[in-house]
């Protein structure tokens, strides 16, 4: 608290100083090596112009700080810009007078503002069905194959190409365990990376209406022969000891980290800490699919997170807001941040810049989840957007928890993630439709 | 023969327990009747658009199979809770009460455990029976048992209880160690005499004597595991696997905190709060009956 206090005396001497400057504060939930960068960022426009000022604040993980959020806003004080995981879009794009369009701040402020600059995969998941942009896409990721390649020669199997497809997963998580690999595969993000990506990257509806994208009265589609296909094939594996289950959200990654586990799925940004900490050999890889499917591989799903400007804020703030944005969009510092944080380029001439730079030749398996992600998305594929996303999250996580242990067959809990998902979808559509 | 204090003022007894009424007031009246109100009320996260719903709210839950089946969860976690935490407690009071050399340290090491907060009591407990690292669930694999709570309903409760009840020992060992100072030494002393074992001194003449302390003990963990657990389940098992250790307590914390559903929240801690009035209302008249003050 005292801290506090003097950090907000030194503040205010520092503002008498420079009074004309405006203060923007920006509450995010990046930590390590992604909060350096949000730290540079700020620091780094606030050097390229002296009008603006850009105050970066840690609010905790992405559920506390959009938590935060809503209490500040409640009382009257909400940041100008906060960082929402993707989880919570159809939360604030319900939210009327909460935030306002990036589309419209920008064309307010006058700043030059081209929509088609932007990945469209990207991009496309934040806009609004009559193509306004509704929020700035900061940091994307999706969904990738990490394996350990030491563990894979020990097995004697060819190191030089990823299983691609989930028979030869399965195959080599086989070998894995006869060479006495206690945890072949694990899973991270089980409901977004084997349910959410998995449809998209198969081309079929996780949910009706374009996957919520197109409106709120979209309903769950998961208990499709394909997903139960999937998903009993994942559960006999674990039933044999080829893919043992290590908890929810992103906990099994300390498993393949340590070089328990040999194969993971989860997000493109576990790349900085496995490039970090990782003591053997590995590789990075697409998402594996079913080669029988037709249409698949479509595109992954994304994630991570995007930049909402909240509403009620003075027209000269949202001029600096729209000249950030505008900095966060040049192509070299949009390349730098994709290359520093291992999250998508959100322009398509930062990855052209990137790209000629190459520096994905020399940091091989960076380009997958981008290859994944810039492709002409179908309207299944474009993303997934629904109300009530966190409840319908855990959902997933507790019937695909009974699964694995053996409870339920994978119909009745994709039946049980239907029926329940739908009830929190149709409550959602209540409850916004004025 | 009643002993009573007569203030001749009008004004001073008010004023005397105001502090205790402003606390009440504040602390408990306040908030549950918020509770009230939103529970009857729908309004999107932000607080934007508020609307009544009437019992709506209510509705939801009553259709809700996983809420229902909440309740034998709950039921289960606070019963084992309350019973294995008097129970041990008051075993260790009683060996306490009976120490003569380092019994502080003893006492001490006893008490530790209610400094802790209860997300880190989870965590503790998370790590000693984590499946890959724990260093417990490593033994219990030496001796053949497959430890693995991410999977295995029945063992998650198992750590949730123990997790739970570890940190309410301290607190009842307290009250148990105070009351058994209270009982009259001649007591004991003059069924020694009379040829009374050890055993027939504890349950003829301590456990009744202790029986205010007791009953007052199980209204107290059984209001604690009810409300104060929720930081254990969400750092140890977070509801897990399925819903197996999802008490109600749980879920009015994460639909409120975590998913922004206020009504259906608040609507929630209605529940729990009738249900815990209707059991203490229970407990005074019919449990206490058996109790000797």
């Amino acid at each position: 608290m005292k801290l506090k206090f003097a950090a907000a005396a030194v503040a205010a001497v520092f503002s008498l100083s420079a009074q004309a400057q405006t203060e923007i504060q920006w509450w995010h939930s990046m930590t390590a090596v992604n909060g350096e960068v949000v730290n540079d960022l700020a620091k780094n426009f606030n050097a390229s112009q002296n009008a603006y000022k850009i105050v970066p604040t840690f609010k905790g993980t992405y559920d506390e700080s959009f938590t935060a959020a809503v209490a500040a806003f409640r009382a009257g004080n909400a940041p100008h810009i906060l960082q929402v995981f993707e989880v919570g879009t159809a939360t604030m794009m319900a939210s009327k007078g909460v935030s306002v369009p990036v589309g419209k701040v920008m064309k307010d402020s006058g700043e030059k503002f081209d929509p088609k600059a932007y990945v469209s995969a990207v991009a496309g998941y934040y806009t609004a069905p009559n193509g306004e942009m509704l929020s700035f896409p900061f940091n994307s990721s999706t969904t990738v194959f990490y394996f350990n390649k030491d563990a894979f020669k020990a097995a004697g199997i060819d190191t030089t190409k990823a299983p691609g497809t989930w028979p030869e997963v399965a195959l080599a998580a086989a070998k894995l365990k006869a060479s006495g690999h206690k945890c072949p595969l694990t899973i991270a993000w089980q409901g977004w990376t084997q349910l959410e990506s998995f449809s998209a990257w198969h081309n079929v509806e996780f949910a009706t209406k374009g996957n919520g994208l197109q409106g709120m009265d979209a309903r769950m589609k998961v208990n499709s022969p394909l997903h139960v296909r999937h998903i009993e094939n994942l559960a006999n594996m674990a039933k044999q000891g080829l893919f043992v289950y290590k908890g929810r959200a992103n906990v099994p990654e300390a498993s393949f980290i340590s070089g328990e586990c040999a194969m993971t799925t989860t997000s493109t940004g576990f790349y900085g800490n496995v490039a970090k900490n990782a003591k053997f050999a590995w590789g990075l890889a697409p998402l594996p699919y079913y080669p029988d499917v037709p249409g698949a591989p479509q595109n992954t799903v994304i994630g991570g997170a995007s930049l909402w400007v909240m509403g009620g804020k003075k027209a000269d703030e949202y001029k600096g807001i729209a000249q950030f944005f505008n900095y966060l969009s040049k192509p070299d510092v949009q390349a730098a941040t994709h290359q520093r944080t291992g999250y998508l380029p959100i322009t398509t001439a930062a990855f052209q810049l990137t790209e000629k730079s190459g520096f994905y030749e020399k940091n091989p398996g960076t380009d997958v989840g981008v290859n994944q992600m810039i492709r002409k998305t179908t309207d299944k594929s474009r993303g997934i957007r629904l109300g009530n996303y966190v409840q319908i999250r855990t959902i997933e996580d507790e019937e695909l928890e009974q699964v694995w242990g053996g409870k339920k067959s994978a119909k009745e809990a994709l039946d049980s993630i239907v029926l329940r998902g739908n009830e929190l979808l149709d409550r959602f559509e209540k409850a916004n439709k004025k | 023969m009643e002993k009573r204090v007569v203030f001749r003022s009008s004004w001073l007894p008010w004023v005397l327990i105001a502090p205790q009424v402003v606390v009440i007031v504040v602390f408990f009246f306040w908030p549950a009747a918020q509770a009230l109100l939103q529970s009857v009320q729908q309004s999107d996260a932000f607080g934007t658009s508020v609307e009544w719903v009437g019992l709506d709210n209510f509705r939801n839950l009553w259709n809700d199979a996983t809420y229902l089946a909440s309740f034998y969860t709950t039921a289960l976690f606070s019963t084992l809770v309350a019973v294995l935490g008097i129970s041990i407690s008051l075993m260790l009071a009683v060996f306490a009460d009976r120490i003569v050399k380092g019994a502080l340290v003893y006492k001490t090491l006893l008490i530790w455990p209610y400094a802790v907060a209860p997300a880190v009591a989870g965590v503790l407990w998370l790590f000693m029976f984590a499946p890959s690292v724990g260093v417990v669930s490593y033994w219990l694999r030496a001796f053949g048992v497959d430890w693995n709570h991410l999977l295995k309903g029945d063992q998650a409760m198992t750590l949730v209880i123990m997790a739970a009840v570890w940190k309410q020992i301290s607190y009842n060992f307290l009250f148990f160690l105070a009351g058994l100072q209270s009982i009259p030494k001649s007591l004991i002393e003059a069924a020694a005499i009379d040829g009374a074992r050890p055993w027939r001194r504890f349950w003829t003449i301590v456990f009744p004597l202790l029986s205010p302390t007791t009953f007052f003990l199980l209204v107290i963990n059984i209001v604690y595991a009810f409300f104060d657990t929720f930081g254990i389940i969400d750092a140890a098992t977070q509801g897990g696997p399925g819903k197996d250790t999802s008490i109600l307590v749980y879920k009015v914390y994460y639909d409120g905190f975590k998913a922004m559903d206020l009504g259906g929240s608040a609507a929630q801690s209605v529940v729990l709060m009738v249900i815990v009035v209707v059991l203490t209302v229970v407990q005074f008249r019919f449990v206490e009956k058996k109790v000797n003050y």
